[in-house]
């Protein structure tokens, strides 16, 4: 959570909301957290556990600029 | 009280660490979330451990538009702003935390305080300069649980 913090404060484009889960079960399912830490870039982008940085930041990009994924 | 003896006195070095005041604006609302007080019960102690937080406690029926205007949408929820000073303008890095701060939580929320005080990501200079290329907003959501 607090490397999402960190990207957050990097880059003003960047939002990021840390979630303790258990008190909001519409996002549990929305999202379908069944294990945590998850993480949820964008609408479309997600992963599961802690991920180095250089992997959220690919997440990120990808979400960015989906067209980079072609 | 939240914390005892020792549990200040180890968030109190952690917020020696602080460079810049934190506003941490903080919504509840005790009718319909009585939870929601607890956390700002919590908050609120946190910003009598050290003058460099400052803590606004809003109501989230009452003060809507300040809730909107910061994108908190659900209760309890903790804005994490780093203060303005000499009468300047609140920095808003889009750091928010949802729900009740407990146990591990509780050390991310002291994480984020310290991280947005710093107005510093820390992340790799590489990093830091293909985020800077973005021209869309992305919104990260980390979800936890206090195990």
């Amino acid at each position: 959570m607090r490397l999402a913090y960190r990207f957050a404060i990097a880059s003003d484009k960047i939002t990021a909301d840390g979630v303790e889960v258990t008190g909001f079960p519409d996002l549990a399912r929305r999202y379908r957290v069944s294990s945590v830490p998850k993480t949820v870039v964008g609408e479309t982008a997600e992963f599961v556990g802690a991920q180095p940085e250089s992997a959220l930041l690919q997440h990120v990009l990808d979400v960015a600029t989906p067209s980079s994924l072609s | 009280m939240f914390f005892d003896e020792e549990v200040s006195g180890q968030i109190k070095e952690r917020f020696s660490e602080m460079v810049h005041p934190v506003k941490l604006v903080v919504f509840s609302q005790a009718l319909q979330h009585p939870e929601s007080e607890e956390v700002k019960r919590l908050v609120e102690e946190l910003g009598t451990l050290d003058p460099r937080v400052i803590v606004e406690a809003k109501n989230f029926i009452i003060d809507a538009t300040q809730a909107k205007d910061l994108g908190v949408t659900r209760i309890p929820a903790v804005a994490i702003l780093r203060a303005g000073v000499d009468g300047g303008a609140d920095k808003d890095y889009g750091v928010r935390f949802f729900g009740l701060p407990m146990q591990y939580d509780f050390g991310v929320l002291i994480d984020g305080i310290i991280d947005v005080s710093k107005g510093e990501s820390g992340l790799d200079p590489a990093t830091i300069e293909a985020l800077a290329s973005l021209t869309t907003p992305v919104h990260l959501q980390v979800f936890s649980t206090p195990t």
